[in-house]
């Protein structure tokens, strides 16, 4: 899209920020999430899942629980498709075991009762005999020599020979020469770094109700970000024909990625076609924790050199993901993220996938790339300390700009890297005076945001409001963001139009709401279909006026005659178009369908102040300002909110939140209590800055925001950390005992 | 002919070259010319690649158009959260 075709300004509701849509619903408890679907006759479901963290199922004996009275329905794996290949098979394999439970919480075989209670207690009447295997749940240890073989034969061409059969993926890339770029350099730092793998903490279980019958015939209900994903892949697992599921999304209560894919829903689907009733599953805490789709941990190593002057003369990193007992960790956005906010001549950096006994790896907000910033920033932040150089001048002076050839490769086409970096230091938090006992941190961030299969359609109703349908589940605010963009090209107040989540039956093929995508693609794609619309409307005013359809325009809801030539007519309103459509040609409805392109990659800088305990080693959060380029923010709210909440989240991951396991493999932190999210008491009031440099691949110039605000926070955090308690945290989270740890160690020498 | 740039990971498979010229104006062309002159590549290209085209990363639309003198990267798919 030329840039000139980019709206920048003159919005009337775009840049505004009206009520959210949705906001009565929920906090009146209407709104209907997962868990809140019921149906006649419906029967609960319950699953067995693996004690051991590495297990050859030998044999199932499932006679006892079917003997208990209302049990219905018992599924093991052979009660799924057979023929299943490719990623399908590793999620159906994730799903439902075949020969070996992988990880702790694995499911094993399901049951559907009269009750959720009888349920319950006939899963425990299954008996499974195991042979226990060795297992491994590190990253590097799963990498080692002699390390316990997940599953022979899964790596991909890309892996070198030699490697241990846990690698199954491999990426490399980069230019230019990394040897001669630290010898030019003054100063060459290299670390080790860990990150513990985390969970997206939404607050709402998976949970779905399925009903299939014996004819292949089905409908399922379920919290998901994407509705079409969960068709497409239910059906593969179940030998469905797909069309012949409908998949309907509730309200959803948090995904940030992890409902990117399924966990449950074909298990319901299972049990349902088996016991011919509907079936509702809901996922425990436990299980969300022990058998949904957590983050990668990682072990990174990562070397910069740099000029007294600031220059960075060669950067390179070692990235090594865990993701479960599957193959799947992005590593590759780990490599491509890391440098990308650089402009460098030499840069080289490897990724290594990772199988190992865990559950199988989900998406999280920016896959991938938090991991990255907190090595390379905090590097950066190390190397700057040691010159005695400002940490926002030094990424000013190395910042990528239109142009630059990004470490991952291609050039930068526009970006607004430099502008959130100047407005971070024109901002007053980073002039403002620390306390004793305080440090500052400083961390950029980068993401790539996504396009994807998208289809809208726009509806008038006969007293000309507009129902507005779209397929991507709104996790951010999309509904109300979608509305704006609509009443903008139709000139009709934003209350006049209702966004709906349509069903799968009800529009074309969906991608997921993930990558940041949503504004992006279905702001476009809704933008489109109002023009569609639009078109048609000025088509009818045309025809009752009796002139051509190219010589009437619209403005501000009306068709209007586009000059003197066209004729003298009284503006025609929407709504008097609208009554009369079943008369002058039938419904009015526009529509749009396309996979846009252009969603163009975002970049973020945030500032925060950190205290540092030294008797508890307790960090708090005393002041935290995230400056993001959103392209446009079309509801300023909403992106403040998700920097907000990409920020929070980025704290928890910093500071508290892990993947506990034991010496036998199985997690001992699976609720609430024992792995630690920030609550409300835990942060300040977090300040944002929303910088705007338009993307030129959308109409109004919107970049997704959902996403890049998480990729800084775990190293500007480390940062501040580092400053607070002069001393450099290399594994994350900086809980209190790891932080009593460092400055003990600081203190013996 | 278009220059195509690979990853270095994926030069084993095509003979160790860090660029490889290919016929092709569309996204999905260059794809089935580097598949056809570099069997090896046709493993990581199914698995799914994206492609940059002159800055502009296209995750998965086959028919974008490519000029010959466009810079053009394989990327390993984009996926997000």
């Amino acid at each position: 899209m030329p840039k000139d075709d980019v709206k920048t300004e003159n919005f009337r509701f775009v840049g505004t920020r009206p009520n959210r849509p949705d906001g009565l619903d929920k906090v009146t408890g209407r709104a209907k999430f997962g868990a809140d679907a019921s149906a006649p006759g419906m029967l609960h479901g319950a699953i067995v899942r693996s004690p051991h963290a590495h297990a050859r199922i030998i044999s199932i004996d499932t006679s006892k629980a079917e003997a208990l009275k209302g049990v219905k329905a018992v599924v093991t794996r052979a009660d799924f498709a057979t023929d299943v290949t490719g990623e399908n098979w590793n999620v159906l394999e994730n799903v439902m075991a075949s020969d070996t439970a992988l990880y702790d919480g694995h499911a094993v075989a399901a049951i559907a009762a009269n009750s959720a209670l009888v349920a319950r207690d006939a899963i425990k009447l299954v008996e499974i005999t195991y042979e226990v295997l060795p297992h491994v749940t590190d990253v590097d240890a799963a990498m080692a020599d002699g390390a316990p073989v997940i599953r022979a034969g899964t790596a991909d061409k890309s892996v070198p020979a030699g490697l241990h059969p846990n690698v199954v993926r491999y990426h490399d890339s980069g230019h230019g020469d990394v040897e001669a770029g630290f010898a030019e350099a003054d100063l060459v730092i290299k670390d080790h770094f860990r990150t513990e793998a985390t969970h997206q903490g939404y607050i709402e279980p998976h949970a779905c109700l399925g009903m299939l019958g014996g004819d292949g015939k089905g409908e399922l209900w379920c919290t998901t970000q994407g509705h079409w994903n969960v068709q497409k892949i239910c059906s593969a697992l179940l030998g469905l024909e797909t069309s012949q599921l409908r998949v309907t999304a509730s309200e959803i209560g948090g995904g940030f990625g992890g409902k990117t894919t399924v966990f449950i829903e074909p298990v319901a689907l299972a049990l349902s076609r088996k016991a011919n009733r509907p079936v509702k599953l809901v996922m425990t805490r436990s299980e969300v924790f022990r058998a949904s789709g957590p983050t990668s941990s990682t072990s990174m190593d990562v070397k910069i050199g740099m000029k007294k002057d600031g220059t960075i003369t060669a950067a390179e990193g070692v990235f090594r993901l865990q993701g479960g007992a599957f193959p799947g960790a992005p590593m590759e956005m780990t490599a491509m993220c890391a440098f990308a906010p650089y402009a460098l001549k030499n840069v080289h950096q490897v990724g290594y996938d990772v199988m190992a006994n865990r559950p199988k790896q989900a998406a999280y907000r920016a896959p991938g790339s938090p991991m990255a910033a907190f090595a390379v920033e905090s590097v950066i932040d190390e190397l700057c300390g040691q010159l005695g150089l400002d940490p926002i001048d030094v990424r000013l002076k190395n910042a990528s700009k239109e142009g630059t050839k990004a470490s991952y490769g291609p050039r930068f086409g526009r970006i607004g890297l430099v502008e959130t970096l100047e407005a971070a230091k024109a901002h007053p938090h980073y002039s403002a005076p620390l306390k004793p006992g305080q440090g500052r941190g400083i961390s950029c961030g980068f993401w790539f945001n996504f396009g994807g299969e998208t289809s809208v359609s726009l509806a008038l109703s006969m007293d000309g409001s507009v129902q507005l349908m779209v397929g991507t589940p709104d996790i951010g605010g999309s509904r109300a963001s979608l509305a704006l963009m609509a009443a903008e090209e139709l000139g009709i107040p934003y209350e006049n139009i209702r966004t709906t989540i349509a069903d799968t039956a009800s529009l074309g093929y969906n991608e997921v709401s993930h990558g940041s995508r949503v504004t992006y693609a279905s702001g476009l794609a809704t933008i489109e279909a109002a023009r569609d619309t639009i078109k048609k409307l000025c088509a009818r005013a045309a025809a009752k006026w009796g002139i051509d359809a190219d010589a009437v325009s619209w403005e501000d809801g009306c068709a209007v005659p586009s000059g003197p030539n066209a004729g003298d007519f009284d503006p025609l309103p929407i709504a008097k178009i609208a009554a009369s459509m079943g008369r002058t040609g039938g419904p009015i409805v526009g529509h749009y369908e396309a996979t846009p392109e252009g969603a163009g990659v975002s970049f973020a800088t945030h500032i925060v102040d950190a205290e540092v305990d030294p008797e508890t080693g307790k960090t708090g959060i005393v002041r935290y300002t995230v400056v993001q380029d959103a392209g446009k923010a079309v509801h300023p709210a909403y992106v403040e909110g998700q920097f907000q909440g990409g920020a929070a989240q980025g704290i928890g991951w910093a500071l508290n939140e892990e993947y506990i396991y034991g010496a036998d493999g199985r997690l001992q932190n699976d609720v609430f209590l024992d792995y630690r999210i920030p609550v409300a008491s835990d942060l300040p009031m977090i300040d944002t800055v929303i910088v705007e440099v338009p993307n030129p691949g959308h109409p109004y110039g919107v970049r997704g925001v959902g996403e890049t605000s998480i990729c800084p926070p775990l190293a500007a955090v480390a940062n501040a950390v580092s400053a607070a308690a002069g001393v450099r945290l290399h594994e994350l989270p900086m809980s209190p005992p790891r932080i009593l740890e460092a400055l003990e160690k600081q203190r013996d020498g | 002919m278009v220059e195509v740039n690979l990853w270095s990971g994926l030069r084993a498979l095509a003979d160790g070259h860090e660029t490889v010229e290919v016929d092709g104006s569309t996204v999905g062309e260059v794809l089935t010319g580097l598949a056809a002159a570099y069997p090896g590549l046709k493993d990581a290209i199914d698995a799914g690649v994206s492609m940059a085209v002159d800055g502009r990363i296209i995750a998965s639309g086959l028919t974008e158009p490519i000029k010959p003198d466009s810079e053009v990267y394989l990327l390993q798919q984009l996926k997000g959260g």
